[in-house]
């Protein structure tokens, strides 16, 4: 579990870029990260495993505060992936990329072997094992700092930004890895501006503005509120914005889903035909 | 006669085993919006570098097949000759921004090129309006926000007066809203100047109603080429892995379940909405 009670930040431009955060975030949680550039969805989640410490409050990673334990013992439960992977690679090849944490744990070089292929294969970067990083493409350096975290199966999973460079197929993976993770218990925050992926996965949204928290509730809520999104600088995903376009027919507005669009529609159109 | 043109254009980096580019060969006509989209890994960004002479001369590795642009066959002119006629923008303009003031960084290049001081403010304010930030001309790159930063990336290279414009995923790090300003700009400087847009894009919710002409790429290769509508229709170009816009999808579910709405495909939310306010309104 992570509790954030009423901290805020100021970076040593003395800019506050947290204003008095509380959040808490449950074991087995998905939680989006909205809100507009600058917001403060990133400098908030650095506080999360440790990265940034609180100006003032506390950060509490399951009951222990974040300023009483260092990054290192942290990261071994919150695995964070950046926003931009040249932050994150520095290994002559993805294997050894994805392996380097794995060895500073301490695991056995069987089992190092066992999650390197396990990883790889879910992140569909087999062929690339033996490639420097750097010769891949954006999206694909991405995919191996997603990788080489999950490589060591983090209790929490903080991605910042997780499918930019991304194509359809493979953020249908994330959202199912992710949904996956969820049946096990375990947690991930993600920092995100991609409107359809969140409408996609439909998680608990947390929307900033200005270093605080406007809303925080259930996806398809959040995500159907014009007012509120354009005052975070988000718009509304196609689906909804369609159906906000449909309200002389007497349509709900709270729409995100495409299955449950195309049976409103279908229903509709029986009953036009039915008078 | 086309502004782009290669044939059969094929690219190894240095120390790759496999070309990231085959045998491409596109056509693109003066004024056109291009959309450029495909797997990640496909072969777009290394196709953009092609269009300016990075791929060769500043990346090295093999080029083979022919490439010209506005009439100049980039493998015979450096990248800085090209710098006149083919316009980057990339995915972080932090890393293209380094002045210490807007106007500086978009004056930049002009001032490279020796062009005369009347001019060359004539040039840098034309870029500055365009681009919607003259009221903010004289601040630090560094102290604005990410969406104003990659407007002035857009107008340090729309100061050279290019014929053409490539932008690589220029909004991904950028909120919805201000990536959707971005695209206006773009959208207007392509239908008032006339200028050549060649965007790289995975999301096409946000981009495929601009577009005039569509490139899906997959493993190097070109594999559709054309009219955006008939080509985000078809299954195939959803099977390889390409994101359909939302609406154009829940018009094709519909269709198939029996709602005909018309043989024009949607790509914008406004599209669907009017076909189906058609449809569904009761007489």
């Amino acid at each position: 579990m992570i509790e954030a009670q009423d901290i805020r930040y100021s970076y040593q431009n003395k800019i506050e870029a947290l204003k008095g955060i509380s959040l808490t975030i449950q074991d087995g949680e998905f939680v989006a990260i909205m809100g507009q550039n600058g917001a403060g969805k990133s400098t908030l989640v650095k506080h999360f495993n440790g990265l940034l410490k609180p100006s003032q409050g506390k950060v509490l990673v399951d009951g222990v505060e974040t300023t009483k334990s260092s990054v290192a013992a942290l990261a071994r439960n919150v695995g964070f992936v950046f926003q931009n992977p040249d932050h994150q690679l520095f290994s002559e090849t993805v294997e050894e990329e994805i392996a380097f944490a794995l060895k500073n744990f301490g695991f056995k070089s069987e089992v190092i072997e066992d999650r390197v292929t396990w990883a790889l294969n879910l992140l569909s970067l087999t062929q690339y094992r033996k490639t420097s990083p750097f010769l891949l493409s954006g999206g694909e350096r991405k995919r191996v700092a997603l990788a080489s975290v999950l490589a060591w199966d983090p209790k929490t999973l903080i991605l910042d930004e997780p499918t930019i460079g991304q194509d359809h197929d493979q953020k249908e993976k994330l959202r199912q890895f992710i949904m996956q993770m969820q049946t096990q218990k375990k947690t991930v925050v993600t920092v995100t501006h991609d409107v359809e992926f969140v409408a996609e996965c439909n998680p608990r949204v947390v929307l900033m503005k200005d270093g605080k928290i406007v809303a925080d509730g259930v996806g398809k809520e959040i995500l159907t509120n014009p007012a509120l999104l354009e005052l975070s600088s988000i718009v509304l995903p196609q689906i909804a914005q369609v159906f906000t376009k449909l309200a002389p027919l007497g349509f709900p507005k709270d729409v995100i889903d495409i299955y449950e669009a195309k049976a409103i529609i279908l229903k509709a159109k029986e009953s036009k035909q039915g008078r | 006669m086309a502004i782009i043109e290669t044939k059969n254009l094929t690219y190894t980096y240095p120390g790759a085993t496999k070309p990231s580019i085959v045998d491409v060969s596109i056509k693109v006509e003066k004024g056109e919006f291009v959309l450029i989209t495909g797997p990640s890994g496909c072969g777009k960004t290394t196709l953009c570098r092609c269009f300016n002479g990075l791929v060769p001369h500043f990346y090295q590795g093999e080029l083979k097949g022919d490439i010209s642009v506005s009439g100049i066959d980039t493998l015979k002119h450096h990248t800085y000759e090209m710098a006149k006629h083919v316009g980057l923008v990339f995915q972080n303009p932090e890393n293209q921004l380094f002045a210490l003031s807007i106007e500086k960084d978009v004056a930049f290049g002009l001032e490279n090129m020796g062009v005369p001081r009347e001019e060359m403010r004539r040039k840098v304010d034309w870029a500055l309006n365009q681009t919607g930030i003259y009221d903010i001309r004289e601040r630090s790159p560094h102290e604005i926000s990410g969406g104003q930063q990659q407007r002035v990336a857009i107008a340090s290279v729309l100061a050279m007066e290019p014929k053409v414009i490539v932008l690589d995923e220029p909004t991904s790090f950028l909120d919805p809203l201000s990536a959707e300003k971005i695209f206006d700009v773009i959208h207007k400087l392509n239908r008032e100047q006339g200028i050549t847009v060649i965007l790289v894009e995975h999301r096409l919710d946000l981009t495929a109603k601009y577009a005039n002409h569509l490139i899906v790429m997959d493993q190097g290769m070109v594999r559709f080429e054309g009219d955006p509508k008939k080509i985000l229709s078809s299954e195939e170009t959803r099977l390889i892995g390409v994101g359909i816009p939302k609406a154009t999808l829940l018009y094709q579910m519909l269709r198939k379940d029996g709602l005909n709405l018309g043989d024009s495909t949607p790509l914008s939310s406004e599209e669907l909405a009017d076909q189906l306010l058609e449809a569904l309104t009761p007489e």
